[in-house]
């Protein structure tokens, strides 16, 4: 299984570090040829959104990953990564890789001294640390989406098809679920599209 | 980047910078201007602050605590505390752990990051020497805590002591460098970056982003020089994108050589 993570603004190297500890193989995207490679997953990390939009842009890489993701990719999106995945911003006409029936909120709990860190529940996972940095939330979605975890009142993950999105930043705690999880979709895609292959033990 | 108006603010923006350091006057004016350098007036900031979407940093005085009490007040993303500005006080830094905005500040040497980190500080940034588009000083900052460091992993347990006491550090921060091989914070290039080439050649040297102060705004095409040195710093390590960012510029900032200036900056806040 190897996973790639895009890698052009923004908190990859943390992703990247989840993955080694998961023993997972990895490699940074930064131009369309590191497209190359066999890519089983995708990771869209956090970071400025506008940025990793505008250089998704530049760099030729927005056609090629969103044909990939269209083919069934499975990826998963943390905080900047979801509103890139998201099919609607709120108060903005540009969308980048829109990919799952949500709407989100940017910066939703304001500036910097905004941002905080909890715990609460994740669906099938139980209650997991939850960092939040200038973090958005979902605002609606549509009915194939699925809420995965929620914070005061507000839907942070949610899931549909191949596409996983959390408002919060799992790679900048210990906990290793919430990646276990998105792998866990991996291998099913996986394992629909070679059957033979052997399961990967995540533990 | 570093800037001094909305309008320059939203063209850092649209280019792709992932934050913005609202100033009054750039790094290279101050240089030139002379006379004591203070913390922004707030009005200006928050101009800023309305102008743009990303995360809007300003400076204050070294051992400035009101300044940084200021900035908190209004709610800014970061707080620099910068030797840019002229020192509030001769020995202490701010109490960083009693803020809850994140704060990044300047260090020459492994001793100056880890007194920094064990005051509070979220990030540091390589002093430089700002406003001289000169990139001797980063890289000279940035070979000496990366070299540090290469030692520090090198020693035994038993040596860690000693070396605290060399470097006047926290035994605890020295010792968690000395088994992770790295700053517990992030650690960015800053001070005399001008051209794509310098941010790469920061990045190639260990730095995990830059910060570009009077380089944009004082060369000829600040639009198309800040979109080149946003992809560099990503493309760092492909000189065939490094060769077309750097092609057709226009003018990059003058510039000064380190032989050619009175004040120091680096040299303040130890």
């Amino acid at each position: 299984m190897r996973i790639g993570v895009l890698s052009l603004q923004g908190g990859f190297v943390e992703h990247i570090s989840m993955l080694k500890a998961l023993h997972v193989d990895s490699f940074e995207i930064r131009n369309p040829s590191h497209l190359d490679k066999e890519m089983d997953g995708l990771i869209l990390p956090g970071g400025e959104s506008t940025v990793i939009g505008r250089l998704l842009n530049e760099t030729s890489l927005l056609d090629p990953l969103e044909t990939l993701i269209k083919g069934g990719l499975p990826v998963f999106g943390t905080c900047a990564g979801m509103i890139l995945l998201a099919n609607s911003i709120e108060n903005s006409s540009s969308t980048y890789l829109p990919s799952i029936g949500v709407t989100v909120r940017r910066n939703a709990y304001g500036r910097q001294l905004g941002s905080f860190h909890t715990e609460g529940n994740f669906s099938g996972i139980g209650v997991v640390p939850m960092t939040f940095i200038r973090a958005p939330y979902i605002v609606c979605m549509d009915e194939e989406v699925r809420t995965l975890a929620m914070v005061g009142g507000n839907i942070i993950a949610a899931e549909s098809h191949n596409i996983l999105v959390t408002s919060f930043h799992p790679e900048l705690t210990a906990d290793l679920r919430v990646h276990k999880y998105f792998l866990r979709k991996v291998q099913k895609q996986l394992s629909l599209s070679c059957p033979g292959q052997q399961n990967y033990p995540l533990g | 980047m570093d800037v001094t108006s909305p309008d320059q603010a939203k063209i850092a923006e649209d280019s792709g910078a992932c934050a913005v350091m609202a100033l009054e006057r750039i790094p290279a004016d101050i240089r030139a201007a002379g006379g004591v350098s203070r913390m922004s007036d707030p009005q200006m900031v928050r101009s800023i602050q309305n102008a743009v979407s990303i995360p809007v940093m300003a400076k204050v005085r070294i051992g400035h605590f009101v300044e940084a009490q200021i900035l908190q007040a209004m709610h800014i993303d970061f707080i620099d505390e910068s030797e840019v500005l002229s020192p509030a006080d001769d020995s202490l830094h701010i109490n960083k752990t009693t803020y809850n905005v994140p704060f990044v500040c300047g260090a020459k040497d492994l001793g100056e990051a880890l007194r920094r980190i064990s005051e509070g500080a979220s990030m540091i940034r390589t002093k430089g020497e700002p406003g001289t588009g000169d990139i001797i000083q980063a890289v000279r900052h940035i070979r000496l805590i990366d070299k540090q460091i290469r030692e520090i992993t090198g020693m035994r347990d038993d040596e860690i002591f000693n070396a605290a006491k060399n470097l006047q550090v926290s035994y605890d921060l020295l010792y968690e460098a000395h088994k992770t091989g790295r700053l517990s914070v992030v650690n960015f290039a800053a001070g005399g970056v001008a051209t794509p080439a310098d941010a790469a050649l920061m990045m190639q040297l260990g730095a995990e982003g830059v910060f570009v102060g009077s380089g944009i705004f004082k060369s000829g095409d600040p639009e198309k020089r800040a979109r080149a040195i946003v992809k560099a710093v990503t493309n760092y390590n492909d000189p065939d994108i490094l060769y077309e960012l750097s092609s057709g510029l226009g003018e990059a900032m003058v510039g000064i050589n380190e032989q050619e200036i009175q004040l120091l900056m680096a040299e303040r806040g130890k």
